[in-house]
């Protein structure tokens, strides 16, 4: 860390709480309809598992149990790809595709109606604070299959010139860190290109992909068309696996996308992966400083650190660097971390007692390997799964916590002095998802966003989404892009 | 051909992001203020109120009337506050000094040809000196804009730092009207130029321009406050003016204050409110609350 | 007194260089009388490793290049192959086509590559895209190179498969190692002598010779190859390649032949990078 120019170490540090601090302000739970226990969703209707067997889901910020949910075996799997291919075959692969597009409104609409039960329930199951499951994660979820629905009828000017085909069954796999806008990105385009689709959710939150199901219901979807089959690992594998699968989808770590990518070798299944990140955020001296801090902010503590593209390597340019790590001081103070369900809460509960154990390894990893830890005074509820936002300050590229993948509410903070220098150490990572540029500087903004070697480049923003927006990583990072015209390749082939 | 000599710039030019600054805003207004949390916010906004009028039709009459307001806010309501100041024209504050007598409420005017500032320097220095005269205790001074806009930082400069001396011991609130400063970057700059010039207090507007006072703009003049306390130590105060009538706006620019500059701005030395209709929104809230009755303004005083 | 004939000794090309392998080793190619025309490099998995290296130092500045830069550029490459024509094909006859279809298939490669020179600036605007977000940002894609690529070109046809291999890769802006055709290499290696006296920076194109069996897992393992493309259609060769590529995620492409030509074989070695910024004053 670049030494301080003027000494301010006389000057008292603002002070953010001690006086008028906020009443729990907790969004009620009163309209939310959950049943003690979920079968799959398969060929239309809500089943029995064939594997008999159950597994309970959790809230991580109460670790009270919110339902039982069954536990998908090959044969459960086997069960929703016949489904699915049924439903290919027969109504769906047949129907006018602008048909299909209005199904596919149809369903976007009957989520708006229902955002607030679906919002509720997200930031319960995941641990998510409402205020983004609100105003992020269920908005964004219906505006892909809005967008989406659109495209059913004008898959011909997708690639000009050339016929589009869908491909069949797609087996798509979601994670926990975003579970209903997930199930969006993957259902809704390869609906909209025509294909039917078996869908895993995450373990720990199946609950939203599961009131998803209730709404393709209601929808009047073509059963079939739409399968859900809750479990973990190796109903997930039972489906990558599975013979009448032609397309795999996979959003989740590196580690699984590789035993994935392997797993389908030498058969005819198209892939596409969005696999983990470790994003460089770069802060030059001319950036607006206070935007380029909520900007990290938005980066790392966004979803509790559970985001691929978070911002976890923060670079900043050594002039500003006391300045901005100072700011940043200041406003991690002024993070409400606790009750999901609390309208004031910025960052909620670790999804699972794993992850946050995960997390915990990589805290004690960071004293190590000697970086300078920083945590905001906050109280944690004594019930749940808690991390206070973190720094460690003083990184260097050759720790841990530098080059891997965390997971969680922690920033590695390193500084640099020339713009080569930056980004030689942006691009030395196995990982290529995304990054973040923050400079006042047009031409230079071009130049760094350019030499990026990652999929998402945000300039002067952060972790910002959109259907319409291609989203995707370059090397382990995975490949195929999600959202917008380049989203819909994947579920196409061409004559 | 002469030369035109480098226009003398007191300070370093801040960047700022608009949009990252209209995101900010909207994810501050996302805070949900409720039950005994809401109840200290409205009292504490009560405390923290201009109240103002600044009308040509402004007469003596009207100006004791407000200042019984002032100190008699809702007297059946028992416990509650009386207003940080009165805010007038030079004119009235000998008006508006008697008719407060010893209560704890300051009088403000507004001076330097307010509002546009389009006067000699000697009728801004007598304006000002007048209204000291007569027991101001606050003075509200408007800035060039012209001059800002044409880049004659200086003159801004020395323009703010000249009613500063004429101000005595009167606090000095300078307006820097940011409806006609266009960008943030210059809410920023002469922000910057109006602390370094020697302003107590910055202020958005004269409520004569739309638009007034906004949540984007005040978060800019808060972060500029907040860059020079880390700087030297020194705490300036913030007064957004015009356009503040509801409770909820007001509770928001209580939200964007404690975040962004802490709890110590939190009281009228550092964070005024200028608002004619604000208190009496206030009131029907703090009533509502007491009584869990949504309220009519019939039952509060229009003064 | 007959003068005496000066033979060739077939090289590989790595870095703009002509070695012989690291590995002193050699494989005779033999006529289909078998009657040896050459002894071909054996080229070893060190060879493909430092073809790596060169790739890798090369993309830079290939990747940093002006579009019309690039298309120049490969342009001049086909200009560079018209006047060796003759040379090309009397060594696919000396291979074992009939001289129409060598001719033929020189000129169809030729012609491909000048196709390809064609769409260097061209196929940017295909696969951009303009993204009408719903916020106030401005937000856009299009597509950048791989980076480095690793090519089992097709056994035949040699010369047109190599071209087809090669040409719409490096065309992205991606630098490549190739293996050549093992049955048929001799265009492959005077195609690098093309490219050497063509304007193409060295190491954008390394031509490797030697066998599959050898090579493939390298090709298909090495971790700063970011993409492999593969022709053939084996499947026990197509299933190592896929399981090899999992090691860095690396992107597998498999093609059974030469296909039609398009931007499509372009775009299977691009990324698609998506850049936000705010709009506003």
């Amino acid at each position: 860390m670049a030494k301080k120019k003027t000494d301010t170490t006389t000057i008292e540090p603002l002070k953010f709480s001690g006086a008028w601090d906020y009443a729990p302000a907790p969004e009620s739970t009163g309209h939310i309809k959950l049943e003690k226990r979920y079968g799959h969703f398969i060929d239309g209707k809500f089943v029995e598992p064939l594997s008999k067997k159950y597994f309970a889901t959790y809230s991580p910020s109460t670790e009270e149990k919110l339902a039982d949910v069954a536990d998908g075996n090959a044969a459960d799997v086997d069960a929703a790809v016949k489904a699915a291919r049924k439903a290919y075959n027969g109504e769906w692969g047949k129907m006018p595709a602008a048909e299909r597009g209005k199904y596919i409104y149809r369903i976007a609409r009957l989520m708006q109606e229902r955002s607030r039960e679906l919002a509720v329930i997200e930031s319960m199951d995941g641990g998510k604070p409402i205020r983004e499951s609100r105003d992020v994660d269920v908005p964004l979820a219906c505006a892909h299959f809005f967008y989406y629905a659109g495209w059913a009828d004008k898959l011909d000017y997708v690639s000009p010139g050339r016929k589009p085909k869908s491909l069949g069954v797609a087996g798509q796999i979601i994670p926990w860190n975003f579970p209903l806008l997930m199930a969006a990105w993957k259902i809704a385009p390869a609906l909209a290109a025509g294909n039917t689709v078996v869908l895993k959710p995450a373990e720990t939150t199946p609950l939203t992909a599961l009131k998803l199901a209730e709404i393709i219901r209601d929808a009047g979807l073509p059963a079939g068309v739409v399968n859900i089959v809750t479990g973990a690992g190796a109903t997930g594998a039972a489906i990558v696996n599975h013979p009448g699968v032609d397309k795999v989808a996979f959003t989740g770590s590196t580690d699984v996308g590789k035993i994935i990518q392997k797993a389908i070798a030498g058969t005819n299944k198209k892939l596409t992966l969005e696999l983990g990140g470790k994003a460089a955020n770069i802060i030059f001296e001319d950036a607006a400083l206070d935007q380029a801090v909520e900007g990290i902010v938005n980066g790392i503590f966004f979803n509790q650190g559970h985001v691929c593209c978070a911002g976890s390597r923060l670079f900043v340019q050594e002039s500003v660097a006391d300045e901005v790590i100072r700011k940043l001081k200041d406003r991690m103070q002024t993070l409400v971390v606790g009750d999901p369900l609390d309208k004031n809460t910025d960052i909620g509960a670790i999804n699972s007692k794993e992850q946050l154990a995960t997390i915990n390894k990589y805290l004690k990893i960071g004293v190590n390997e000697g970086a300078e830890i920083y945590q905001p005074k906050c109280s944690v509820p004594s019930k749940g799964y808690w991390c206070k936002p973190t720094l460690f300050l003083n990184a260097s590229q050759s720790h841990r916590i530098v080059q891997e993948e965390i997971f969680g509410p922690v920033l590695a903070v390193q500084t640099f002095r020339t713009i080569d220098e930056v980004i030689e150490k942006a691009n030395n990572t196995p990982y290529g998802l995304s990054a973040g540029v923050w400079t006042d500087k047009g031409s230079k903004i071009f130049k760094v966003t350019q030499k990026l070697r990652a999929g998402v480049v945000w300039a002067n923003t952060y972790n910002k989404f959109d259907p319409t927006s291609p989203f995707g990583g370059y090397k382990e990072s995975g490949f195929g892009r999600e959202g917008g015209l380049h989203g819909l390749l994947p579920y196409l082939k061409f004559d | 051909m002469s030369y035109k000599l480098p226009k003398y710039i007191p300070v370093e030019r801040v960047e700022i992001d608009t949009i990252g600054v209209e995101e900010r805003v909207a994810r501050l207004n996302t805070r949900s203020i409720k039950k005994e949390s809401k109840v200290e916010a409205l009292k504490m906004a009560l405390t923290m109120m201009d109240l103002t009028t600044l009308e040509g039709k402004d007469s003596e009459g009207k100006v004791k009337q407000l200042c019984y307001k002032a100190a008699h806010l809702h007297d059946v309501f028992p416990g509650l506050p009386t207003v940080a100041a009165i805010c007038v024209y030079p004119t009235m504050v000998a008006t508006a000094k008697k008719a407060l007598g010893n209560a704890k409420i300051n009088v403000a005017a507004v001076s330097t040809a307010f509002p546009s500032g389009q006067g000699p320097m000697s009728v801004k220095l007598d304006d000002t000196k007048f209204a000291v005269d007569n027991g101001a205790d606050e003075i509200d001074m408007v800035i060039s804009r012209g001059k800002f806009l044409a880049g004659e930082y200086s003159f801004v400069f020395d323009e703010i730092a000249a009613i500063k001396e004429a101000c005595g011991k009167a606090h000095l609130k300078v307006i820097l009207e940011t409806g006609e400063l266009e960008t943030l970057d210059n809410v920023r700059l002469a922000s910057d130029i109006a602390i370094a010039a020697g302003g107590d207090f910055i202020k958005t507007s004269t409520g004569k321009v739309q638009p007034a006072a906004t949540l984007p703009v005040t978060l800019v003049m808060l972060e500029a406050i907040r860059d020079h306390y880390y700087k030297t130590g020194i705490k300036i105060g913030m007064k957004p003016a015009g356009g503040i009538a509801k409770s909820k706006l007001a509770l928001q620019y209580l939200v964007m204050v404690k975040e962004t500059l802490g709890i110590d701005w939190l009281n009228n030395e550092l964070f005024r409110f200028g608002a004619s209709s604000l208190a009496n929104d206030v009131l029907m809230q703090l009533v509502k609350e007491q009584t869990g009755v949504y309220q009519s303004l019939d039952y509060f005083s229009k003064d | 007194m007959p003068r005496l004939e000066v033979l060739k000794t077939y090289k590989m090309y790595i870095g703009g260089q002509f070695p012989r392998t690291e590995s002193a080793r050699y494989y005779a190619l033999a006529d289909k009388k078998g009657n040896v025309i050459a002894n071909i490099c054996l080229g070893s998995r060190k060879d493909f490793r430092n073809a790596v290296e060169a790739a890798r130092k090369a993309f830079g500045d290939w990747s940093g290049k002006t579009a019309y830069n690039r298309s120049q550029v490969i342009y001049r490459i086909a200009e560079m192959m018209e006047g060796r024509k003759s040379q090309f094909v009397n060594e696919l006859v000396l291979q074992g086509l009939t001289p129409a279809k060598a001719a033929a298939e020189v000129s169809q490669a030729i012609d491909l590559i000048v196709y390809y020179a064609g769409w260097a600036d061209k196929y940017q605007q295909i696969y951009s895209s303009v993204n009408p977000v719903a916020s106030k940002h401005f937000n856009f894609s299009f597509p950048e190179p791989t980076g480095v690529v690793s090519i089992i070109g097709p056994e035949t046809p040699s010369l047109l498969g190599l071209v087809d291999a090669v040409i719409p890769c490096i065309t992205g802006g991606n630098s490549c190692i190739v293996l050549a055709s093992e049955t048929q290499p001799l265009g492959a290696v005077t195609f690098a002598e093309v490219l050497a006296t063509s304007d193409l920076p060295g190491g954008v194109i390394n031509i490797i010779t030697g066998t599959r069996k050898e090579l493939l897992a390298q090709y298909a393992s090495h971790m700063d190859v970011n993409a492999i493309v593969y022709y053939g259609t084996d499947k026990a060769e197509i299933k190592a390649v896929q399981e090899n590529a999992t090691l860095n995620v690396k992107r597998a492409i498999i093609r059974s032949g030469i296909g039609t030509p398009g931007p499509e074989l372009i775009n299977d070695t691009l990324e698609t990078k998506t850049t936000w910024h705010p709009v506003g004053y």
